[in-house]
């Protein structure tokens, strides 16, 4: 065999700044010229910017406003589209909660472009060809199949297109075809760990080495679960679809941050209210741009997603910048008695006790004139010794650490395991039925 | 001479209880005694059968969560200050009472109460020097 190859090209993601900067500015140029060609883009930049000649340094990016997911349900079906209809060789749209969805559009170019950057990806985490790699996320217009699917094929890796859902086929193709990678939500990881025995498999079963968890923003304390469970490593996937879908930024073996691929994105970290950037290290809304999409172009694009750059070298030699997890997005804040909470910081409180089992819910509810946030929590059933005064010291462990954390204080539930809702794709654990629908 | 007692986590759900039942009754597990010990949201139901195992078993195949709970059940005279008298061994030791809760049925005439201590061991042999009778296992299942 010969030596394991842990770049796939050593010199684009080990390339020094200037390099790195010099090859954005040029991408950048390429992207607003692609842009000026859009309905959308004309008539945005219109004030800003005339011709890709008027970006002379990366500073110049300053000049072009943002670009919103609204700007985008605006533009269906075709008002961000760079080239020739017939130059385009697939779409995916992603359904927004209004009703109204987005769509991008890609060339053979950039489907090639995102499968190179999603084998780059896959690379990174220390995959190789020799692995075996079920792919649990949903195919068809969610990006989360599809993206992995082609990456993974082009690092030449037997690919296993299950799709998501029906977790006794999983498990049986798991166990027949000694699966060694996966990629699932956190939330379906954990549905497989506690089903499992109920289909008539253990652990001893499976021949799981690594899980790519993505779809859904969770904890560094749900990854460590994961693991433990498995007995394997989890890497964090974080992509958009708008900004191709998987393989946006990955985390390396090295498990401190994900890499962003900044030959292929601009990174930039905003104050959500001013817009200014952040301070190196401080938490903010992720703004990307794209430098090689030559059908839909997106400029400064809000993804509403919280994360801070992880300041330092990462000691994989690469020097696209990392980002920390995704700690909330800027639009599932909860405002519960005038306090900022994101559901995350829950999570972080509930996944570092043993106690709780893998499945919680929020609720935020209206009493009289105040909030109210309750917390239901699954009890993992191996920690229930029959003792109620045992269950009543759990309950107020649970409320004082989260009143620590969030400084609310909340009303906690216990309920056995298998009684919340189980999530097979992205969970939806937060009920906020202060909204009038 | 410790009997096992089957403790089911139940949530405060309609009919929760009913399914505990249920399942023990579908599978011929017979209850001999039992209490429920109730919070604001959930309760822990706490139950003496005649075949603990299979009552763990079928309960647990069932998605309850349940396990076991060590307890003591004792003879008590069935007349006025029996209950009394057995407590009043206690009174003077360092062991102490969690809960307790009474059998249905009989096999003498004496009544049956099912006791949990914080210390099981140290109970039983307070309860033997003072001659009170400490119900086995096989007395439990020929009830």
């Amino acid at each position: 065999m010969s030596e394991k190859i842990i770049y796939q090209n050593q010199n684009l993601e080990c390339a020094d700044r200037k390099t790195l900067e010099a090859r954005q500015l040029e991408g950048l140029k390429f992207s607003v010229g692609q842009a000026l060609k859009t309905k959308f883009y004309a008539a945005n930049l219109t004030g800003h910017i005339k011709s890709a000649d008027d970006i002379c340094s990366l500073d110049d990016l300053k000049k072009i406003p943002f670009t919103t997911k609204d700007d985008l349900r605006a533009s269906y079906t075709d008002g961000i589209l760079a080239t020739d209809m017939k130059d385009v060789v697939r779409m995916h749209t992603s359904s927004g909660t209004t009703g109204v969805p987005t769509v991008i559009y890609h060339t053979q170019k950039d489907i090639n472009n995102w499968t190179e950057l999603m084998e780059r990806s896959l690379i990174a985490s220390g995959a190789t060809c020799a692995d075996i790699f079920q792919n649990m996320m949903t195919y068809g217009m969610f990006t989360g199949g599809l993206g992995f699917h082609y990456g993974a094929e082009k690092l030449g890796i037997l690919v296993i297109p299950t799709g998501a859902g029906n977790t006794k086929r999983q498990l049986q193709l798991m166990k027949d075809f000694k699966t060694t990678l996966v990629h699932a939500t956190p939330s379906y990881m954990f549905h497989m760990a506690t089903t499992m025995h109920e289909h008539g498999f253990s652990m001893q079963d499976l021949h799981l080495k690594k899980a790519y968890i993505g779809g859904e923003p969770h904890s560094e304390n749900t990854r460590k679960k994961i693991e433990e469970m498995y007995n394997i490593d989890a890497y964090n996937s974080y992509g958009l679809s708008e900004m191709n879908g998987p393989g946006v930024a990955f985390e390396c073996v090295h498990k401190t941050g994900l890499h962003v691929w900044e030959d292929s994105y601009i990174l930039e970290i905003i104050d959500p209210v001013t817009g200014e950037p952040v301070k190196e290290g401080e938490t903010g809304e992720i703004v990307f741009t794209t430098l090689r999409r030559e059908a839909t172009p997106i400029l400064r694009y809000r993804t509403r997603d919280l994360a801070a750059v992880i300041p330092g070298k990462c000691p994989c030699g690469r020097t696209h910048r990392r980002i920390s997890r995704i700690t909330g997005r800027t639009d599932d804040m909860l405002i519960i008695n005038g306090a900022n909470v994101f559901p995350s910081q829950i999570e972080q409180v509930l996944m570092n006790v043993p106690e709780v089992g893998t499945n919680y819910m929020i609720l935020v509810s209206k009493t009289g004139a105040l909030d109210k946030l309750t917390i239901q929590v699954e009890i993992y059933s191996k920690l229930f010794h029959g003792d109620l005064s045992e269950l009543e010291v759990l309950k107020h462990k649970i409320k004082d650490e989260l009143r620590a954390s969030i400084m609310i204080n909340p009303t906690v539930e216990l309920h056995e395991p298998g009684s919340l809702p189980a999530f097979e794709m992205k969970a939806k654990r937060v009920i906020d039925s202060r909204i009038k629908i | 001479m410790k009997i096992t007692q089957i403790s089911v986590f139940l949530e405060n759900k309609k009919g929760r209880l009913y399914e505990a039942a249920s399942v023990l009754g579908q599978n011929k597990v017979n209850i001999r005694a039992l209490t429920i010990a109730e919070s604001q949201d959930f309760g822990v139901l706490r139950i003496v059968v005649d075949n603990p195992e299979k009552g763990l078993e079928v309960l647990k195949a069932n998605g309850f969560m349940a396990s076991f709970t060590d307890i003591v059940a004792v003879e008590v005279g069935d007349d006025p200050g029996g209950l009394a008298a057995v407590l009043k061994v206690f009174a003077d030791t360092g062991v102490n009472i969690e809960y307790m809760y009474a059998f249905v049925e009989k096999n003498t005439d004496k009544a049956l109460m099912v006791f949990r201590f914080d210390n099981t061991d140290e109970a039983i042999k307070v309860l033997q020097k003072n001659n009170i009778n400490v119900v086995g296992r096989k007395e439990i299942e020929s009830l």
